[in-house]
Parts: structure tokens; C-alpha cells; sequence
């Protein structure tokens, strides 16, 4: 996963199963004419080309992966993305989806020469309604500027990953991606009522509706939801929204050791309670995080514990109680309570920077996002701990307590070769161990280029030749994100 | 086209710090302009990275990307992985004017004229104020106007003509002595930087920072001519200039026998604490340059630091918001000391200004160079500015204070009627209490 090298070599035509032989991939390079004709559809300006234009498209938010694609296009509407599919359909060009590019995993990052979709500025939210609580926008509109739109009127989009504050929703939807709240609210999948999509033949097509219960047919719209881009292009959602919570508290718990942070969650759990957040950062990460926010944290510490609870604010009150007696009960060595909401938000914003924080001590941060059953979580971060010790590796943890999703970090340089191998290395033995505690390799930044080594072990034979059949179905010609998830 | 020199031998771990994770991206003035990444600082950092790898040349796309950037440094206080972006930003816009990509014999002449000639001396710079302020004084601004001279010049230069600040009728050194000591035992004694713009165009304000500083215990002491610090030098590609500037400036004080050397233009505060950097293999200067670094303080940091006293008379003004000049909040980071300085003042209510931190357009010289752009965010500020229904707004650096106040001239029946600087309200709440009216002693 190291040096991938998203090439023309990977394009290659297969054979299948049954013998025939099928091309997977789109496999040209954008042409003068084929950029010609991206201008007939699209205004000139928003076609780019030139070298300074695309070097910046080159990557997206994972470490050591980049190629420069052939053109950007950024289309305005469902229609200008159709037309634009139409063109590489015709062309044979592989596309490229793009949100902000924040992606962990790759998704984003282009083949050489192939088109990138960007859809950033397709950004209107289109309707809010209160009535069926639905929230219905354009993909490239900002995570947070979602939730700021339902906050207006009392509502609540509760899907709130690190980059909200930059990533696109369409980016969102394509990842399924998780937050700082999943325990208590679920992921970005929840959410999702409908969508419009561009098919890989350029077809448009309206996915799910408003309504709570439908039952016609299979459920499409699910089938794109965390698909990476490689089955459609998402240029419409109807997202469910929820009445926004009155209260709100948020604390923290410190402790000199991971198990008694664990044993904390789960007597939280087990005491009935489902806070929305448990977030934990390990030592190095929180002096990473405390160095970038200054706001205070204790940086003499093993494990700290975010915690928050909302709702009414009576229950806020008693559960929020309730967890400080737990955390103390379960040996945490200081317990407190952020004084005001303002100074929770702090806290949250501090702790979604913790991933861009840990790449202030060396020039290259790889992210893991390792899952395991909640149970399991102690045992996990022990076994991290010892595989950093083992091959003299560098690793901040941090993560979700409450759903079981780790994110070991490695801090190390791309251009020591050594090094590099040696991480590898450490990575193998954490996906064998992740999977064999019934986890798995990704748990909510995707495959992308990152994971697919590691696909096929964790699915076994039949769910992975399923997920490729359904790829070949949609794509036959291999034209969306090809190489991505799968060969 | 050329390859890139500077960016080279640039520490690639610079280069290398940006993860591009985005978490900059929303607080870019220019991407939020235009969503495209090489308008973002990410976007921008994997330009000079690609130069420095040699898989890119340096051209003029690249130059003009590099003059697009307002160089506010929001994404610097953003990124929490800790990007130096305001030393790839220099050393890039030092490496495009080494390249010599930007042809025009216009361009050439200007900089040289202003960069390597008028703000290399300061009497110069002081002389030309003068004419402006003869030009200024004899209405013959009001007549060129009439008979529509500027319709002759060309556009760019006749756009800017509205925009030259009116000049003080006095300098800083006729307003201030060389050595001026509080009326009681001096607790600190303190050096004063008058800066250029500011020094012919506020210097008034410079009058307000010594007395404030007085009202302290400190001891002022005011050298009646200094040099340009070199933060516009930096900023626009002459890094040799800019150093020749810092030994001058380190050379004119005795360090030792100062507390703190006081700056109160945000802009100049930020590149003067950089000094240490700036001269950092410089075998003579480089130890000096730390202890320089160490001593520059902005004037509201001073204050709080030495606990300033809350002055028991009002300033003669109701409501105020702040603007917070990039170079002081993003680059010093100096966020909360102006607000403590205007909450110290009684009876004067302080409300948030919407995107406080947000750049302004004026960024140096960018309003000149980029009036598009520049005039885009000016609305903005100006629309927030709306927003708070505030009388008066306080900023503290003079490209700040003179964007603003030039967009509530031109845009008329704005809320906002008067832009200050949070030392002036401090300085006339100190006079108040003496019974000397707002206008002060001078
Ligand atoms: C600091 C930081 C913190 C993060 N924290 C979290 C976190 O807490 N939880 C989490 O889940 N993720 C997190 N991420 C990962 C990332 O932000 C998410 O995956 C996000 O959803 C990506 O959105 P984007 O707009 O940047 O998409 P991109 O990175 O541009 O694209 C991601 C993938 O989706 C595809 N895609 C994008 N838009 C569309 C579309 N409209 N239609 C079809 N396919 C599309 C792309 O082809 C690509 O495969 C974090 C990333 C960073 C940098
Ligand atoms: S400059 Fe900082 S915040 Fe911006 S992309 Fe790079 S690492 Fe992230
Ligand atoms: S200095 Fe300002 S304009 Fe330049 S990249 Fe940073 S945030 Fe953007």
C-alpha cells in the first residue's frame, strides 16, 4: 500500500470466470479532442489543463499517493455531470469522482490522464423540510454547512466526521462515512433517503425518496452508499434530519492505562446508557493535540477519554453524572465536565484534529482505521502497542471507543525505505489480528487504493466475486474510479 | 523555463509537513473565492513541492498563483500539523522574482522604485509624504480630479488615486521626543517602532501608543528616523533587501538596555519577531537577531504582560467592534490582548465582529496588485462590519485601518462611521481622566 502507482499498467483487460474476456477499465488518456469537446459542455473555465492547474489534484487526504490526472471539469448541475460521463463513455477515459478530496483511502487520488469530476461547486442546498424532516442538496455542499442550515431552524444532521468543515456530503455518502457521534447515531448511510446518480452510461436516476418506509424493489440508493465512487457519480441527496437536542455536556476522563478506559465503556454500556460520543486519544496523540490547540489538556496521561451526552437536558444531567461516577468507579484517576457548551465544542474540534496533529512530529502520517468489536478494543490497543515496540515503529492511536474503530497512526518519513518496509510489515500483522477478532480493515474511510490488498482476505472468495460481479454489471466498460476498491 | 534554486535548498522537511489533509482549506480567502485547489494553500504547497522535486517549472502560472495569495496566513493558524507556510510563501515569491518570470518593464520599474529605492530610506520615504501632503494640502488633488487628469494615467495607477491615505500633517518624530520618561519612577523602558506607513500616515497613533505606554511606567524611547523593518520587502520577493533592513533596524538600538522593543502595526510585528529566522545563518547577526526576537512585542501583548492599568474614564465612544489584522491574530497571534485592551475601558461595550479574523483585502500591497480580489473581500468585511450596526470599528494596523476606511467612504450609509485603533480608545480614556479632551495633549 506503500508506493502505489496508479498507472496506465493497472488498466489491463481480464478474463473472467467463465472465460470471456471483458475489459475492465477504460484505458485512454484525455485527448485534445476529448478536452475540446469537455468545453463544448462545459464553460471553458471550468475545464482545466495546464500543469499548475492539475499538479493540485494529484492526491486527495492519504499519505503517498499521488498521479496527475489528464483534465479537471467542475460541472454546476445533474445534467453537465451526464454529459460529461457521455463524453468519457465515448472517449474510453476513465473518471474520476472528487468531493474536497479528504478521502483516507485513495478514493480520490486519479489515474494518469484520466478526467476528475470535481464537484465541489455544485454546492446549493436545495430544500429543507420541516415537515417530512428531509434535507435535500447538491453533493458538493459542505458536511457542516448541513448541519449549520438544520441548526437555523432547530434541527440536526448528526453525522459529523473530522473534516466536516471541508468535506463534501456526496464525498460523505461514497465513504458511508462515520463521525464523533456513531454510537449513539449512526453513520452516514443512516441518513441517506435518496439520491440522484449518474450511471456509468450516462444515464440520470432518482434513487429513494422522502418517504420512512419503501419497500419497492431492492433498496438501490444503499447499494452507492459507500461504493467510492466507482458505480456512480452522486449529484443529489434527500438526507433525514432529526429535531436537535437541547442539551448537551461533554466531558473528559484521564487515565494511566488503556484497560481502565475500556473497562469505563464498557460499565457505560452495560449500565444502559448510550452516550454520542466516546472518543479516546492515546498519549502521543493528545501531546500532539495539546501542542497544535492549547487549550489545556493534561499531556501527562495514557489514555483521555472524550465523552458527551445529549438530549433532554434533565437526562443529559443524570447521564452525564452517572458516566463521571462510572469513569471514576473504573479507575480513572480524574474526571471533568466542560463548563458551558462552548467550551465541549473545544474539546470536539481539538479532538477532530487529531489525525493532521499527529503529523507534526514527522514528515509522514499514515492512518490506519482498524475496527474490532467494541469487546475487543482493549485487547486491540494492546496488541498495537506491542507491534510498535516489536519493529521500533512510531504509532499514535486514537479513535472511537464506542464503536470498536481505531485509528493507529504511523509517523514516519515515505523516504526511508527501511523504515517503509518495516511498516508494512507491522500492518500485515495488524490486519491478520484485526481480522481474526472479527474486525475489520476499514471502518469508515474505505478500501480506495489503501485497503485493496487486504480486501479479499478479510470478504473471503464468494462476498468479493459478489461485489465484482455487481461492478462489472454497472460498469462493464470499468469507466468509474476504476482500480479502485478492486482490480 | 527555469528551474527552481531557493525552493531547493529549501529544508524539504518544510515541504514536506503538509499531510494535505484540507483542514486549511475553509479558512483560505482565495479558495473560499473560487473552490479550485491551486487557490488553496494545500493546493499551493504541492505547486512548490512539485518545484522543489523538479517535476514542475517555475513559471508564470506559478508567480501569479503566488501573488493571488493574500499571504494572511489563516491557513497557518489552521493547519494543525504545523506548516510553516509563511516561510514556503516568502521563499516562493523570492524564487519567482529570481526566475524573472514576470515580465513588463511597468512591474520592474515600480518595484524597483519602491522596494530597492523609496522604502530603503527613510528620509526618502518621509520626503515623498511631504509632496503628498503639499498635494494633498493645496487642493491639487481636488483640481486634478476636476480637470479628469487621472483619465490620462494609466487605469491601474489612476484606481489607485482615491485610495492614498491623507497624509499626517505631522510625522512621528515631530510628535514624539527621543526619550520620553513617565511622570513616575520608570518600571520598564521600552523602544518604540514608528513604522513607515503609519510613521506619515497615523502617526498620531504612534503619539497614542507612547503615551499609553507612558501612562504604564514605561520609558519611550523613539528614534526620530528608522527604518522600513522590511516586512514589504520579504512579503515581495527581495529577502536580501529585507536582511539588509533587519541588521539596520538590530544595529539602531541597544538591546540591552531595553525590555521591549514595541511595535504596533500588526504586519511589521509579524515579520520583526521573524528577524531570528530571517538571519539565522548569518555569522555576525544571527545570535543578535534571537535576542531581537525575543524583545519585539506588540504593544497590546506589552500591555497585558506588564498588566496594564484599567483606565477609570471612558473613551468617549459607546460601542466598538475589532478587526483582527492577519499578521497580528495569524501571524503573532496575538487574538485575545486587543479585546482585553477595549473591555478595560469603562463604558464601552465590545461586540464580536462576524469573521473577525477574516482578511480584509489589504495585505500589503495586494489591493494594488490584485484590486479584484482585494475590493471582494473588502465587501465582505464591510457586509459583516453591517452586521454588528456598530458606530465605530477598532483595528491595529495602518493597510488595515486605511482599506476599511476607504471602503465606508466609498460605500456611504454605513452603520460603521469611524475606524480606530484599540491604543487610540485606551490613549483618550487615559486623557479623559485628566480632563484633556478626546482629541489629546497634541
Ligand atoms: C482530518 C481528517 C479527518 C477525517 N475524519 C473522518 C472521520 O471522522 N470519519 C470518516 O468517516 N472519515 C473521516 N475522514 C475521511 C474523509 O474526510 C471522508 O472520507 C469524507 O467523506 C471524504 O469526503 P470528500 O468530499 O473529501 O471526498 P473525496 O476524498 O474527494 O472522495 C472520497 C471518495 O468518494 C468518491 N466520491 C466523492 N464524491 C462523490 C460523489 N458525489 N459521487 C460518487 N463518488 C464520490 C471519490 O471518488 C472517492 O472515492 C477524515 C479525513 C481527514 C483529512
Ligand atoms: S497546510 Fe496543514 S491543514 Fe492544510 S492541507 Fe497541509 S497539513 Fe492540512
Ligand atoms: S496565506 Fe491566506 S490566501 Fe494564502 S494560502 Fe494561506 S490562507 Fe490562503
Amino acid at each position: 500500500m506503500i508506493e502505489v502507482h496508479v498507472g496506465r499498467e493497472e488498466n489491463a483487460a481480464l478474463v473472467d470466470a467463465a472465460g470471456t474476456r471483458f475489459k475492465l477499465c477504460a484505458v485512454n488518456t484525455a485527448s485534445a479532442s476529448f478536452i475540446q469537446s469537455l468545453r463544448q459542455v462545459l464553460a471553458p473555465e471550468r475545464v482545466l489543463t495546464s500543469d499548475e492547474d492539475l499538479v493540485p489534484y494529484s492526491f486527495d487526504g492519504t499519505a503517498a499517493l499521488k498521479q496527475r490526472p489528464g483534465v479537471v471539469v467542475f460541472p454546476l448541475t445533474t445534467a453537465e455531470v451526464a454529459a460529461c460521463v457521455k463524453l468519457a463513455r465515448d472517449n474510453e477515459v476513465p473518471v474520476v469522482t472528487r468531493g474536497s478530496g479528504t478521502g483516507l483511502s485513495g478514493g480520490s487520488v486519479p489515474l494518469a490522464g484520466c478526467l476528475v469530476i470535481c464537484l465541489v461547486k455544485m454546492d446549493k442546498i436545495i430544500e429543507l423540510d420541516e415537515k417530512n424532516l428531509t434535507l435535500r442538496a447538491q453533493s458538493g455542499v459542505i458536511t457542516k454547512e448541513i448541519d449549520d442550515a438544520c441548526a437555523k431552524v432547530g434541527l440536526f444532521y448528526p453525522p459529523d466526521p473530522g473534516s466536516m468543515k471541508i468535506s463534501t456530503i456526496g464525498g460523505n455518502v461514497a465513504e458511508n462515512s462515520g463521525g464523533l457521534r456513531g454510537l449513539k447515531y449512526g453513520v452516514t448511510r443512516d441518513y441517506v433517503m435518496g439520491i440522484e446518480v449518474v450511471l456509468p452510461d450516462g444515464t440520470q436516476t432518482f434513487l429513494g425518496n422522502k418517504c420512512v418506509k419503501d419497500v419497492a424493489g431492492y433498496s438501490m440508493k444503499d447499494l452507492f452508499v459507500g461504493s467510492e465512487g466507482t458505480l456512480g457519480i452522486i449529484t443529489e441527496v434527500i438526507l433525514k434530519v432529526l429535531p436537535r437536542p437541547k442539551a448537551r455536556k461533554t466531558m473528559l476522563a484521564l487515565y494511566d492505562s488503556m484497560e481502565k478506559a475500556a473497562e469505563t465503556i464498557s460499565a457505560i454500556i452495560a449500565a444502559k446508557i448510550i452516550p454520542c460520543t466516546l472518543e479516546f486519544l492515546d498519549r502521543m496523540t493528545v501531546q500532539c493535540v495539546e501542542d497544535f490547540a492549547k487549550i489545556g489538556l493534561p499531556t501527562d496521561v495514557e489514555a483521555l477519554v472524550l465523552m458527551e451526552t445529549d438530549g433532554h437536558p434533565a437526562v443529559v444531567e443524570e447521564e452525564a453524572a452517572q458516566m463521571m461516577a462510572l469513569a471514576k468507579a473504573n479507575g480513572a484517576h480524574d474526571v471533568r465536565a466542560a463548563a458551558d457548551e462552548a467550551e465541549g465544542a473545544k474539546l470536539a474540534a481539538a479532538r477532530r484534529n487529531a489525525f493532521s496533529a499527529l503529523a507534526r512530529i514527522r514528515p509522514t502520517t499514515i492512518l490506519e482505521d482498524v475496527t474490532v468489536p467494541r469487546s475487543e478494543l482493549a485487547r486491540m490497543v494492546a496488541f498495537i502497542d506491542d507491534v510498535a515496540k516489536r519493529h521500533r515503529l512510531l504509532i499514535g492511536t486514537f479513535g472511537h471507543l464506542g464503536d470498536g474503530n481505531l485509528h493507529p497512526t504511523f509517523l514516519t518519513n515515505e523516504r526511508d525505505h527501511e523504515e517503509m518496509h518495516r511498516i508494512e510489515a507491522a500492518l500485515e500483522e495488524i490486519v491478520d489480528e484485526t481480522i481474526r477478532l472479527g474486525g475489520t480493515v476499514t471502518g469508515e474511510h474505505g478500501v480506495g487504493l489503501a485497503k485493496k490488498g487486504f480486501l479479499k482476505r478479510q470478504l473471503g472468495e464468494g462476498s468479493y466475486e459478489l461485489m465484482r460481479s455487481i461492478k462489472r454489471a454497472l460498469d462493464p466498460q470499468g469507466l468509474l474510479n476504476p482500480g479502485k476498491i478492486f482490480d | 523555463m527555469p528551474q527552481a534554486v531557493l525552493l531547493k535548498d529549501l529544508d524539504y522537511s518544510v515541504l514536506q509537513q503538509c499531510m494535505h489533509c484540507g483542514m486549511c482549506l475553509p479558512t483560505c480567502p482565495t479558495y473560499v473565492e473560487t473552490k479550485l485547489e491551486r487557490n488553496s494553500p494545500r493546493g499551493r504547497i504541492s505547486l512548490l513541492r512539485a518545484v522543489a522535486d523538479g517535476e514542475l517549472e517555475v513559471s508564470r502560472a506559478l508567480s501569479d498563483e503566488m501573488y493571488y495569495c493574500l499571504g494572511c496566513l489563516a491557513c497557518q493558524t489552521a493547519c494543525p500539523a504545523g506548516v510553516k507556510y509563511a516561510e514556503l510563501f516568502e521563499t516562493a515569491r523570492a524564487e519567482v522574482e529570481l526566475a524573472d518570470v514576470n515580465d513588463g518593464m511597468q512591474r520592474g520599474f515600480w518595484r524597483w522604485l519602491t522596494l530597492n529605492v523609496i522604502f530603503m530610506k527613510p528620509w526618502l520615504l518621509r520626503l515623498v509624504g511631504r509632496v503628498l501632503r503639499l498635494y494633498q494640502h493645496t487642493k491639487l488633488d481636488v483640481l486634478m480630479r476636476k480637470v479628469r487628469f487621472f483619465g490620462l494615467m494609466p487605469r491601474s495607477m489612476a484606481a489607485l488615486e482615491p485610495q492614498t491615505p491623507r497624509i499626517s500633517e505631522k510625522f512621528s518624530n515631530e510628535l514624539i521626543l527621543p526619550l520620553e520618561s513617565p511622570t513616575t519612577k520608570p518600571q520598564y523602558r521600552v523602544a518604540l517602532l514608528t513604522g513607515c506607513v503609519q510613521d506619515i500616515t497615523f502617526s498620531n497613533i504612534n503619539r497614542d501608543t507612547a503615551d499609553v505606554l507612558l501612562a504604564n511606567g514605561c520609558e519611550v524611547v523613539t528614534l526620530p528616523s528608522q527604518h522600513c523593518c522590511g516586512s514589504l520587502h520579504a512579503h515581495n520577493g527581495e529577502v536580501e533587501l529585507a536582511r539588509e533592513l533587519a541588521r539596520k533596524q538590530i544595529d539602531s538600538l541597544d538591546l540591552d538596555a531595553l525590555d521591549a522593543i514595541i511595535t504596533n502595526a500588526g504586519g511589521c510585528g509579524s515579520h520583526l519577531k521573524a528577524y531570528g529566522h530571517l538571519l539565522h545563518d548569518d555569522p555576525f547577526y544571527a545570535a543578535k537577531a534571537k535576542v531581537w526576537d525575543a524583545k519585539v512585542k506588540d504593544i497590546h501583548e506589552w500591555l497585558v504582560q506588564i498588566r496594564f492599568r484599567r483606565p477609570t474614564a471612558g473613551a468617549g465612544v459607546s460601542e466598538v467592534t475589532y478587526h483582527e489584522s492577519c499578521h497580528l491574530c495569524h501571524g503573532q497571534k496575538v487574538v485575545n490582548q486587543p479585546r482585553q485592551v477595549l473591555t478595560s475601558i469603562p463604558g464601552l461595550t465590545v461586540k464580536e465582529l462576524p469573521e473577525s479574523n477574516w482578511c480584509c483585502g489589504s495585505a500589503g500591497i495586494y489591493n494594488i496588485t490584485q484590486p479584484e480580489q482585494s475590493q471582494k473581500l473588502l465587501k465582505r468585511k464591510l457586509a459583516n462590519l453591517e452586521q454588528t450596526k456598530c458606530p465605530v470599528v477598532a483595528t491595529s494596523n495602518p493597510g488595515c485601518h486605511l482599506q476599511i476606511a476607504n471602503g465606508l467612504k466609498a460605500c456611504g450609509g454605513h452603520s460603521c462611521q469611524e475606524v480606530t485603533q484599540p491604543v487610540s480608545l485606551l490613549a483618550q480614556a487615559y486623557r479623559a481622566e485628566q480632563g484633556v479632551g478626546a482629541s489629546g495633549p497634541y
